[in-house]
């Protein structure tokens, strides 16, 4: 942005140039091309408003017309039967699903993104460094149906052991309880989401990491710090905001997620107590899932749901732009 | 506590490349040690190798001794890291840890450490900061962050964070080329007091100041572009700037190149 | 040789215990071996626990050990190195797993008769068929929706950086990066609410392309938005101040310096919009025969096919969903690395 600014106060042409293009291109747009030209530009910019605002309008008209139809609570009911009469259906079992997921996956995913980064930065050889960086840049780029599929038919065998373990070890705590179903569970679909989330927050993250001032790692080694007392004094504090906007946009995705959630999860309508058995649903999982048997109807209220995620969704892309900004006038006075 | 400072046959490199080769001297404990020389001679370069900064740049390797009182600075069992705490090193730049305030910038180096109870803390704080000349100037905004500071102010933080951990030895990397004439002057004023405590080796660009502020004057040079840069002699500073043993350091002193 | 015998009282300030050099890789081995052997005792059969186990005692045992020879500095920073490289290891195992396993079974049946024919008439049971339906669906769709959002989003790119200022721009701006975060299904229901629901418009490729579009064009802002602002600004005050048009200075000087960038960043965004499944299963519902024409009638898309593959459940149908995905990974790696190898190629001297 600063370099628009600065494009557009340029100072006036040398004098060398015709009047009439010194007043053009001083104010921007008295030419027809200029004018034509500008107005396309702004034009597109404020067609992305329009889409933006066309989103939330026609969500909202479309959910409008099944919740007044719905007698179920929406917030609250614990089942989605749009063919009835009257149609009942509530989003409680897969806002839950939702953000259960999206917590696993966060908490796995985050500190071992956080620790790829470092070792891409900081501890690889430099030799080795550079071509895991863009191998994970790659890995990212993996669209989401090819992670559902390795999910639901190598991922799903595995956890067998894993959950058997926790049950042993851990099941007295509920969460960790498990009689015996198919791994496809919330657990599984955390595991899965964390797995597709880490390349995109290890890239933010890695880039963030890269840019720490030199003179501030400099200065901690000066004092007789370790590697590891240098990240901490110098590294992390600096990332920390980049980390964050990372972690954002992973959860974006997460919560976001459909595929791998569908070919992975079991779903029911109800609510597991423990992250091991089989059941839940997530918004985009059930979307999916009931589309294309549902009435239109069935679809609005579908669309409902569907607008539940899209609010969260800002909220959460909402607040991790608050928080970038925020970091920005505290950080950098001095980098 | 100052300690002295002998190197005999030191090599650096950057990967295959040497950028300075074959470097013998002593300095002296409790005296100012200046290091001049033309840009790439590998004063800046040598300086590093002395607290075992230059090995952190990738490719950075080193040949030779480093002795610090009779013990080899790269000898076999050594830990960089306690030859950093030992050795102490100002930037050129001035670089106090932006997400830290005044306070926690001189105690950093004591908190790797742990175990200072805070009045102690306290104490040693204020004392770093007076050592810098800095502490009537911050002791009502130790809570602020050191970013806040005027660039000479932010050099003496620095400058008071190193000598917080009480080092042997204070490198200083071209202190003042970032400042303006007043700060460089408070600084050169400070590096005047702190030679009652500390080793000090100062590399700087301008040779005034080296004549201002040292006692003794290493001269170094390269006999051309990619050539690893050499020690060309080293001597009481009063005898570099008016009676030099060789004729390069005269043509440098007088200005005749570099 | 350089350890002269030295025996002054504050000798030994400097020097500390330190682990030998090999050491971390002993510590590696002995864990492996202990988690090994505690699995088999344990009766534990998955190979992931044994990694596990494994991983956990690597940590432990560095620590302890570090503590005891060199120290609880050097101890915990000895850990945050182990740490670091089993993270880096624990990520690497299921991202390898990944593109091994899509390899090792996607090749099965992935062949020039799988590239060239469609499902038609194959039952899912049966062997045969192939993704030649999915590629011509996929391709006009990933097509429209390029040409529909590469214009707009290259566009605002220019809007933002070189007249951008005031309320407008600072709207534009928060905006792009909201729609960044828009979920694919979202997109694919707003399509569904407008076209299909109110318009009543029916099934097709174009719709699913209008919802790959939606997705596209922040991507496409952002990267064009980074580009643009490379473009050093002496070039711009240079040509304008030889009397040259802004639009001109923009068409002629700002965009060819850029180009390099804007291209990459196309190339990503539609690898990306590529393998997005959920808008096309609402908006162009899939089909087992071909349809060229994606303004009418249901269409098939390779990330649709893959899912209903999938879905179908039998052998067969899932040795084409792996092979269908090999497809849909080569595709997208291909434009990646071709994206970013015209980023290498075509960057501006100025650099970062």
């Amino acid at each position: 942005m600063d370099i628009s600014t600065q494009s557009t106060e340029a100072p006036p042409p040398a004098p060398r140039s015709s009047g009439a293009t010194r007043k053009s291109a001083a104010r921007g747009a008295t030419r027809p091309g200029d004018r034509v030209f500008l107005a396309l530009s702004r034009g597109s910019g404020i067609l992305l408003l329009v889409i933006m605002a066309a989103i939330a309008v026609f969500l909202t008209y479309r959910a409008a017309l099944a919740l007044s139809k719905n007698e179920g609570n929406f917030l609250t009911t614990f089942e989605w039967n749009t063919g009835l009469t009257p149609p009942v259906f509530g989003i409680a079992v897969l806002a839950f699903g939702t953000v259960v997921s999206a917590i696993i996956a966060m908490a796995l995913a985050v500190p071992v993104a956080v620790g790829i980064a470092l070792f891409i930065t900081h501890y690889a050889p430099r030799k080795l460094g550079g071509p895991i960086a863009y191998v994970i840049d790659l890995l990212a780029a993996v669209p989401s149906i090819v992670y559902g599929l390795w999910g639901a038919i190598v991922l799903v065998p595995h956890m067998n052991g894993l959950f058997g373990w926790l049950d042993t070890y851990l099941g007295w705590t509920g969460i960790f309880s498990w009689q015996d179903g198919a791994p496809r569970s919330m657990l599984t679909v955390g595991i899965l989401l964390a797995i597709m989330i880490l390349p995109i927050i290890t890239n933010v993250s890695r880039e963030v990491f890269r840019q720490a001032p030199q003179m501030h790692q400099e200065a901690a080694l000066a004092l007789g710090a370790t590697r590891w007392e240098v990240i901490r004094m110098s590294v992390l504090p600096f990332g920390r905001s980049g980390v964050i906007s990372a972690s954002m946009l992973g959860l974006g995705r997460a919560l976001g997620e459909t595929m791998a959630v569908a070919t992975v999860l079991s779903p029911s309508f109800d609510i597991q107590a423990s992250l091991l058995d089989p059941g839940g649903g997530t918004f985009a999982q059930n979307i999916a899932a009931k589309f294309n048997e549902a009435t239109v109807f069935g679809q609005d209220a579908l669309i409902a749901s569907g607008l539940v995620l899209f609010v969260i969704t800002l909220l959460v892309n909402g607040a991790a732009r608050l928080i970038i900004n925020r970091r920005k006038e505290y950080s950098g006075a001095n980098a | 506590m100052a300690k002295r400072i002998d190197v005999s046959g030191l090599t650096a490199y950057y990967g295959s490349h040497k950028a300075i080769e074959d470097i013998s001297m002593t300095v002296e404990p409790r005296s100012v040690t200046a290091f001049i020389g033309p840009s790439g001679c590998g004063k800046s370069t040598f300086l590093r190798t002395l607290n075992r900064m230059h090995e952190v740049t990738p490719g950075g390797r080193v040949e030779g001794k480093v002795l610090l009182d009779d013990e080899d600075l790269y000898g076999n069992g050594i830990d960089p890291v306690a030859v950093r705490r030992t050795i102490g090193m100002v930037f050129q730049r001035p670089n106090p840890f932006p997400t830290m305030s005044i306070f926690d910038n001189v105690a950093a180096g004591l908190k790797l450490n742990g175990n200072y109870k805070k009045s102690e803390l306290g104490d040693i704080v204020e004392r770093s900061l007076k050592g810098a000349n800095l502490w009537n100037e911050v002791k009502d905004r130790l809570n602020k962050p050191g970013s806040g500071l005027s660039g000479g102010q932010q050099q003496r933080l620095c400058i008071a964070r190193a000598i917080a951990v009480e080092p042997q030895v204070l490198l200083m990397d071209e202190p003042c080329s970032a400042l303006d004439p007043i700060s460089t002057l408070a600084i050169e004023d400070l590096i005047g007091e702190l030679k009652e405590r500390f080793t000090i080796v100062i590399v700087t660009h301008n040779m005034q100041q080296a004549a201002r502020v040292s006692d003794r004057t290493a001269f170094f040079n390269l006999s051309a572009v990619g050539q690893p840069g050499r020690l060309i002699e080293i001597d009481d500073t009063e005898r570099i700037f008016s009676n030099p043993s060789v004729q390069a350091t005269e043509d440098y002193i007088s200005g005749r190149f570099g | 040789m350089s350890n002269a015998p030295v025996t002054r009282k504050h000798a030994s300030t400097l020097r500390g215990g330190s682990l030998p050099k090999w050491s971390p890789w002993a510590i590696a081995a002995g864990s492996l071996a202990v988690g090994a052997g505690v699995s088999l005792a344990a009766g534990l059969d998955s190979k992931v626990q044994w990694g596990l186990i494994a991983a956990i005692l690597f940590v432990l045992g560095t620590y302890v050990i570090a503590a005891r020879v060199e120290g609880r500095r050097q101890a915990k920073d000895r850990v945050a190195t182990s740490m670091v490289w089993v993270c880096f290891i624990v990520a690497v195992v299921p991202l390898v797993s990944l593109i091994w396993e899509t390899v090792e079974r996607g090749v099965k049946v992935f062949d020039a008769y799988f590239l060239s024919h469609s499902m038609g008439v194959v039952a899912d049971a049966e062997t045969g068929g192939g993704i030649y339906h999915a590629i011509i669906g996929t391709l006009e769709q990933v097509g429209i929706a390029s040409l529909i959002a590469v214009p707009i989003g290259v566009l605002t790119a220019i809007y933002l950086v070189e007249y951008g200022r005031g309320k407008l721009a600072k709207a534009v701006t928060f905006f792009v990066d909201v729609m960044t975060g828009i979920p694919s299904i979202v997109a694919g229901l707003f399509v569904l609410s407008f076209w299909i629901l109110i318009l009543d418009m029916g099934y097709s490729g174009f719709a699913g392309a209008m919802a790959l579009s939606i997705l596209m064009m922040p991507v496409v802002v952002r990267s064009t938005e980074e580009m643009l602002k490379l473009v050093p600004n002496e070039l711009r005050e240079a040509s304008l101040a030889l009397g040259v048009p802004k639009w001109r200075t923009i068409l002629k000087v700002v965009l060819p310096t850029s180009i390099g960038g804007i291209t990459t960043g196309v190339m990503l965004a539609v690898a990306r919009i590529t393998g997005e499944t959920a808008p096309v299963l609402l908006l162009v519902w899939g089909t087992g025969f071909i349809n060229n024409n994606p303004f009418d009638g249901p269409q098939a898309s390779l990330p649709l096919y893959i899912y209903q593959q999938y879905a179908a459940g039998t052998p067969a149908s899932v040795d084409r969903a792996w092979a269908a995905a090999l497809a849909l990974i080569l595709f997208v790696m291909i434009l990646n690395m071709g994206a970013r190898a015209i980023a290498r190629w075509k960057a501006p001297k100025a650099g970062r």
